[in-house]
């Protein structure tokens, strides 16, 4: 009985092989963080015309390594006034929510002598509703490390992430349902095999831009970054926040990036499946192909935030509210409408 | 809104593709200009005489106090300036000068200029005051240099600064009058490390437009 609820959990797996695939995708993800950050300077000094960095190892490969080298080693100040368990939660969570979501993603197989290894650590009937509830997880590491610290400007940027979080959270559900209302699945390996001849970018055009910009708030990016606000907040929810504590918020965000990039990829760009449906395109594997999509995604995110100028408060949420919710209301019901006219 | 967004989504994306204005300093670098006001440079004459005649002038006109010049008597027979008098030591606290160039102004021989050279920190404190050896021209470079009218008696550190600015230096005088030098070019005793055998200058002349 254990063993049916082990299988119906995780597959067909041996429980090694799940760890050794967890353990890859933290270091991974890790990783991705680590040279997402230099991508990121090194895309905005393209687009200002510098170099970006390039001192540290060959063209600055190795400047992540000596940013998380310092990090570790600047004194971890904490703010008197703190509430000590909070205050350390916060952080915590922040990395383990992002993180956490990985899981359910697919990422594709691989073919070896006849054994198919599936990248992706589990998939379930629900899976896009767990991802929902973890990603908002997230907002609490930014609440928590907001109110815990004891201060004006924390406290202000965990509020105003948590409202923004809630506002874009529902546009961006509703963008989702959509594509679960093509699918006719909350399983994500169904979702990406559910768009063989057709990726649902291509059905769901309105779906894919509403929740791309609900992702840009998700991961309190620019134009909405108003969780952390430099200009008015000095570091929003992690302002008293330093060393490597800091670290691990950073660490959230990116890894928050690339979840949401993942998430986007599985459900609208076609997750792991080549570009066309035939040779030469699906010679390369699947999981190529998914990191290639996140990658490009990743891309426009960076992109987006060196070109568009922070949104004023009120606005953002003006345009969650009575723009991309009704938006997403309207996708529905077209959607429902044609599938059931179809039916 | 939308077609401002795409307007300037392209505009970043063009300047992605563009060249980098950024110059990669200490591998590459850009010219300093004609007149910049680094480092001073201590002048010679084209003979190989220093200019400076060690009156103080430039101490007492310094508004932060960072020049210490030890004036000492010429030998007649064996000059280190022509003067009466040359300077011993001169020694410029770089951490105080503010490359004001009061001094340059002050100068009555022209001796003392701020030069191109603007890499002056340090890892030691102590070594931020230069003395007179580094402010120095060098002489037996300088002798080499030998060519161009206009690069002689810009000496090493500041080579076709003339060219670019022929106000700069009252030199250009002295070199048309050259013929009518009394004096041969060598190196001279009175330089850093230069044996003091040679033949050396008894009387170098009237200075500048003499």
């Amino acid at each position: 009985m254990i063993a049916d609820f082990w299988t119906a959990l995780v597959g067909q797996d041996f429980w090694w092989v799940l760890i050794l695939k967890s353990a890859f995708l933290v270091v991974f993800l890790a990783t991705a963080f680590a040279y997402l950050t230099l991508a990121e300077r090194k895309v905005s000094a393209r687009i200002q015309l510098r170099y970006g960095p390039n001192r540290v190892g060959p063209f600055g490969l190795l400047q992540p390594a000596a940013d998380g080298i310092k990090l570790f080693f600047k004194e971890n100040a904490a703010p008197a006034g703190r509430d000590r368990v909070l205050y350390m939660i916060g952080p915590s969570l922040a990395g383990g929510a992002a993180m956490l979501a990985y899981a359910l993603i697919p990422l594709g197989t691989n073919s070896w002598f006849g054994y198919q290894f599936h990248w992706g650590i589990t998939h379930f009937n629900v899976g896009l509703l767990f991802i929902l509830g973890v990603t908002s997880l997230g907002v609490y590491s930014l609440f928590l490390g907001g109110w815990s610290a004891n201060s004006k400007y924390s406290l202000l940027g965990g509020l105003r992430s948590s409202a923004q979080l809630i506002s874009y959270e529902m546009a961006v559900a509703f963008a989702l349902i959509g594509v679960i209302i093509l699918a006719g699945s909350l399983d994500l390996e169904q979702i990406v095999a559910s768009q063989q001849h057709v990726w649902f970018i291509v059905l769901q055009p309105l779906a894919f831009l509403l929740y791309f910009i609900g992702a840009f708030a998700e991961t309190n990016r620019l134009p909405f970054d108003l969780p952390e606000a430099e200009t008015e907040l000095v570091g929003g929810y992690h302002t008293e926040y330093s060393s490597m504590r800091f670290g691990l918020y950073f660490l959230g965000e990116y890894v928050n990036m690339v979840t949401v990039s993942s998430i986007a990829t599985a459900l609208f760009l076609g997750g792991s499946l080549p570009l066309l449906p035939f040779h030469p395109f699906d010679w390369i594997p699947g999981p190529f192909w998914f990191l290639g999509k996140v990658l490009v995604l990743l891309f426009v995110m960076i992109w987006v935030r060196w070109t568009l100028p922070r949104l004023r408060y009120d606005r953002l949420m003006n345009f969650g509210w009575k723009v991309l919710l009704p938006l997403g209301l309207i996708n529905i019901i077209i959607t429902g409408a044609v599938v059931a006219a179809r039916a | 809104m939308i077609k401002e967004i795409v307007k300037g989504m392209a505009f970043t994306f063009k300047q992605m593709l563009s060249r980098p204005l950024t110059v990669q300093y200490p591998e590459e670098q850009k010219p300093v200009p004609a007149r910049h006001r680094g480092r001073h440079i201590l002048h010679r004459y084209d003979n190989g005489l220093e200019r400076c005649i060690g009156c103080e002038l430039c101490a007492a006109a310094c508004p932060v106090g960072c020049i210490y010049v030890l004036a000492a008597e010429n030998d007649p027979q064996n000059p280190v300036s022509p003067g009466e008098r040359y300077a011993e030591r001169y020694e410029i606290n770089l951490m105080r000068c503010i490359y004001c160039g009061y001094c340059a102004e002050a100068c009555p021989t022209e001796a003392i200029t701020l030069g191109p050279q603007f890499e002056l920190a340090d890892y030691r404190r102590e070594h931020t005051v230069v003395t007179k050896a580094e402010l120095l021209e060098s002489w037996p470079h300088f002798a080499q240099a030998r060519g161009p009218a206009s690069a002689r008696g810009a000496g090493a550190d500041q080579k076709g600064r003339e060219e670019i600015d022929p106000g700069v230096s009252p030199r250009v005088a002295w070199d048309q009058n050259e013929a009518s030098l009394p004096v041969s070019l060598g190196p001279h005793p009175g330089d850093l490390g230069i044996p003091a055998n040679v033949p050396t200058v008894t009387e170098p002349g009237a200075r500048d437009s003499a």
